[in-house]
């Protein structure tokens, strides 16, 4: 399945148990005071978007990077997932989470996306989904979407509570802790049998 | 010269400002609200970015209790967050603060990648109002402003007109000023921004690259109050234009 037109990339911050559990007693402490109440979202940019197969390059100060491993949602209207596909959501590694990590988050290419969108009825429950992040063909972490705080279908319906989602608009589900981190020179495959898998290089930029 | 984006009659239609009026491409006049309006923009192939400051005036950091920032404070949205002028936006039935911000929003004209702040305006195409409604209510500290205050649906209204680079000497020295019903309760200038237009370009594009009809909203002065259902609420831009926009319930 193809899309007409790629709409919005947003992903979703701290659904995984495993990212509420790093911050432990920090979620209750300054800047943050209290743990989030709503879906925290940020918005992966066109720039940031990479074709399955491409390279994503490494500016010459950045060093290494984290792999955000995670499927999406593609929407058929605001509330109708029409498939989903698999990401991979780079950002430069950092701490706080207090502002949004644009700086971060929005370099060119820092999105890798699948070209296999897998339909909603065939690719069966997000809940069982599991996927594997391999970097130069060495297992690096298995995410499994049974750890969700928000499974997608509950995600779906608290992100429709304060904005509405347009066909071709992706959802990411999450990314998980133990994100492994790469570096120039780097080959990631990040796969599930149902999704395929999306494989990235990771290059030096040009200078 | 002024442009905007109308539907007139069921059909869509750029349009120039003429005498008050909304010269449409085929040749009619028309009244400024005979017309529906949409964000004074072009549709471009992919989603456009928006990039959005906040407390990028000194004097709205100190009223909202935060250090002028280093680095400036920004923030995505996604494109349903925009609105035409003369439109709506709705207020939530349970919040006790919502309120607009009055802002010049600059629309990018040439794909920017790495633009020295001295050739910055190069890569403009124009500025255009934007009225960057926030919801206080539901503000939490996780990517502060997070989308659930700031990404509504028709919550960022924009316009009435994209006003051409050329026929703004300095976008740097525009008042601004925002009434309620008439009554004024925002004024500033955009001479008082701590990052300016030249700095946020040459930032930004030093590590994402900016395409034609991305949008930078360059933040808001002091002087932001909470509206109600049925207020009337009119952001403006000297030299820019004169945004309109009701809350309803």
């Amino acid at each position: 399945m193809s899309l007409v037109k790629r709409g919005t990339v947003y992903g979703t911050l701290l659904n995984f148990r495993g990212e509420l559990d790093a911050l432990g007693p920090k979620m209750n402490e300054a800047p943050y005071k209290a743990p989030p109440q709503a879906p925290v979202l940020y918005v992966k940019p066109a720039n940031t978007w990479t074709e399955n197969g491409g390279a994503i390059a490494l500016p010459a100060h950045v060093a290494e990077v984290e792999i955000g491993a995670t499927v999406a949602m593609v929407m058929k209207s605001a509330r109708e997932v029409a498939g989903y596909v698999l990401m991979n959501d780079v950002c430069i590694p950092h701490e706080s989470l207090f502002r949004p990590p644009v700086r971060f988050n929005c370099l060119d290419g820092f999105l890798g996306i699948g070209d296999r969108i897998r339909l909603r009825n065939e690719a069966g429950d997000p809940a069982v989904f599991k996927l594997e992040v391999r970097v130069n063909g060495e297992l690096k972490q298995t995410v499994r979407f049974s750890q969700l705080l928000r499974p997608a279908d509950r995600l779906l319906a608290d992100v429709g509570e304060f904005m509405t989602l347009a066909e071709g608009d992706m959802l990411m589900l999450g990314c998980d802790v133990g994100r492994p981190r790469v570096r120039a020179g780097d080959r990631v495959e990040i796969k599930m049998p149902a999704l395929g898998t999306l494989t990235n290089t990771f290059v030096a930029e040009a200078a | 010269m002024k442009r905007a984006r109308v539907i007139h009659q069921g059909m869509l239609h750029n349009a120039t400002e003429r005498d008050g009026q909304l010269l449409l491409e085929d040749g009619q006049r028309v009244w400024q609200d005979q017309v529906t309006w949409l964000p004074p923009l072009a549709s471009v192939d992919r989603p456009r970015t928006i990039l959005a400051l906040g407390l990028n005036y000194a004097d709205h950091a100190k009223e909202l209790a935060f250090k002028a920032p280093d680095e400036p404070l920004v923030f995505l949205k996604g494109e349903r967050a925009l609105n035409g002028h003369r439109q709506t936006t709705r207020r939530p039935a349970d919040v006790q603060f919502m309120h607009y911000e009055c802002e010049l929003a600059v629309v990018i004209g040439r794909k920017a990648k790495k633009v020295r702040r001295d050739d910055a305006y190069d890569f403009v195409a124009g500025y255009t109002v934007a009225n960057d409604y926030a919801i206080r209510d539901y503000l939490e500290n996780w990517y502060r402003p997070n989308l659930r205050v700031k990404n509504r649906d028709g919550a960022t209204p924009l316009g009435p007109w994209l006003v051409d680079r050329a026929d703004i000497a300095d976008p740097m020295a525009l008042a601004l000023r925002t009434t309620v019903n008439g009554k004024p309760t925002q004024q500033g200038n955009t001479k008082d921004m701590i990052f300016d237009i030249p700095w946020l370009i040459e930032y930004f594009s030093g590590f994402m690259t900016l395409s034609p009809g991305d949008l930078i909203l360059t933040g808001t002065p002091d002087g932001v109050v909470d509206c109600k259902a049925g207020d009337v609420v009119v952001t403006e831009i000297e030299g820019i234009g004169a945004l309109m926009n009701t809350i309803a319930s």
